[in-house]
């Protein structure tokens, strides 16, 4: 191990992680747009929207994400849809997580007992209201620890955007090994940097779970 | 459809070509889960102990398992335990290791949260019918877990097959391997292959896992 090199290669590694970071949270956060939108239009029973809501989450959890990014990188150019490299990477990642936080938000809407719609309804509620002010806010906290477990498997997912040729922190490692050769020192720095981008959301994240079962209504 | 490269698809043997391609991934996938299921049935167990030195070594284990990205663990296996100990290993090889590495992993947390659940009452009648531990677990907690943890194993196979599409990054030739080389044999001719042969390789994804996770979603409601 040759710490002159790591020490040379670190700007290098934190410009990459930068790149990982912003991309992967603006996946994140598309995806739990498109997962609460997703889940909404399952779970209200929607006319139309509804079985297109259905195909796209089956389409998307059903497939891995490299395949999804090498069709929106490779494939649609073919059809006169140019998409560059860092917008194809936070839709793809968008895609994939929506489809994910669409089922955990769904199954957490669903375990809800009726009885909360029920009684919302004989308040003189209307199916809106409802959703908004009974049923979203209980569903959202119930489906937290499925949340944190997808935000940090999108976080880790980043790491086969070096494929669309992004910049990232695989990029970089795959990069500098093929032009120096000091896969030792590469290897480590990578595996270091994917610690310093998850391991605060793993903690964080079970500090949040802990919180909110304090926080769980009734029994 | 012409110039979507369709009509590559079928030209020789493109299409057997991407089905071996997908066998591969569907095997080395397999093999990955059926070592996974075994290893992770040892590791749930040893985690629901009391010793604190198993359970720190496990909470570790699972924590790196949980913020490592699969293709990390994938390079430092297959580029970096080759450089440090100077052995051999295949890419196929490595991925196995990997694949199961993690499977493990995920598989003995499953196993952990199914054994658990099982309400202590069970643990207390077996005592007292005079079962000896291993008698209880065997013939007591064994079956129940089983039988919550087959649909979640299940699920298991179809993030494995999904996951496997990484292997192509160490030079495995798996299906999505077949699909490029297709497309850049093909580039003069048919310069928009791309479009419908990774639309193609898009679908054989989901034809395999859609049916597996459904058969999840089967078992889960059916037995829950």
């Amino acid at each position: 191990m040759d710490f002159e090199v790591i020490l040379s290669y670190l700007p290098l590694y934190e410009e990459a992680l930068l790149l990982t970071m912003r991309i992967g949270w603006l996946g994140v956060g598309l995806a739990l747009i498109f997962g609460l939108l997703g889940a909404a239009v399952v779970h209200l029973r929607l006319p139309v929207l509804r079985p297109l809501a259905v195909c796209y989450i089956e389409l998307f959890r059903n497939t891995p994400l490299l395949v999804q990014l090498f069709f929106l990188y490779f494939a649609l150019p073919k059809i006169g849809l140019h998409v560059p490299p860092d917008t194809c990477g936070t839709l793809g990642l968008g895609l994939l997580g929506g489809a994910y936080m669409a089922e955990t938000f769904r199954s957490g809407l669903d375990n809800l007992p009726v009885i909360q719609s029920e009684s919302a309804q004989s308040l003189g509620m209307n199916r809106m209201q409802t959703f908004r002010y009974v049923i979203l806010p209980q569903a959202v906290s119930s489906s937290v620890p499925g949340i944190v477990a997808n935000i940090i498997f999108l976080l880790k997912e980043t790491s086969v955007f070096s494929t669309i040729s992004l910049m990232d922190l695989m990029f970089t490692a795959k990069d500098l090994i093929g032009m120096y050769a000091k896969t030792l020192e590469c290897l480590t720095l990578l595996v270091v940097f994917y610690l310093i981008m998850l391991l605060p959301v793993s903690l964080l994240g079970s500090f949040v779970e802990r919180r909110l079962r304090h926080a769980e209504f009734g029994d | 459809m012409q110039n979507l490269g369709i009509d590559v698809l079928f030209k020789g043997t493109n299409f057997i070509r991407l089905l071996a391609g997908l066998f591969t991934a569907i095997r080395i996938s397999l093999i990955s889960v059926t070592l996974s299921i075994l290893l992770g049935l040892a590791v749930g167990m040893l985690m629901t102990s009391r010793n604190k030195i198993w359970k720190t070594i496990f909470r570790i284990y699972l924590e790196i398992v949980r913020i490592m990205p699969q293709m990390v663990l994938l390079f430092v296996v297959y580029f970096g335990s080759t450089r440090v100990f100077g052995w051999n290993l295949s890419s196929e090889a490595s991925a196995v290791v990997v694949f199961t590495f993690w499977g493990a992993a995920e598989m003995g947390d499953l196993v952990r949260g199914a054994i658990i659940s099982i309400p202590k009452i069970q643990y207390e009648s077996a005592a007292a019918l005079g079962l000896l531990p291993v008698q209880t677990c065997l013939y007591v907690i064994l079956p129940q877990t089983v039988r919550r943890l087959i649909p979640l194993s299940i699920n298991l196979i179809t993030r494995m097959i999904k996951t496997t599409s990484l292997v192509m990054m160490i030079g495995i030739v798996e299906v999505l391997k077949v699909a490029q080389q297709i497309i850049e044999a093909n580039r003069r001719t048919s310069p928009n292959a791309a479009f419908g042969i990774f639309a193609v390789v898009f679908l054989l994804y989901f034809i395999i896992c859609w049916p597996i996770s459904r058969l999840a979603v089967y078992l889960e409601r059916r037995w829950s």
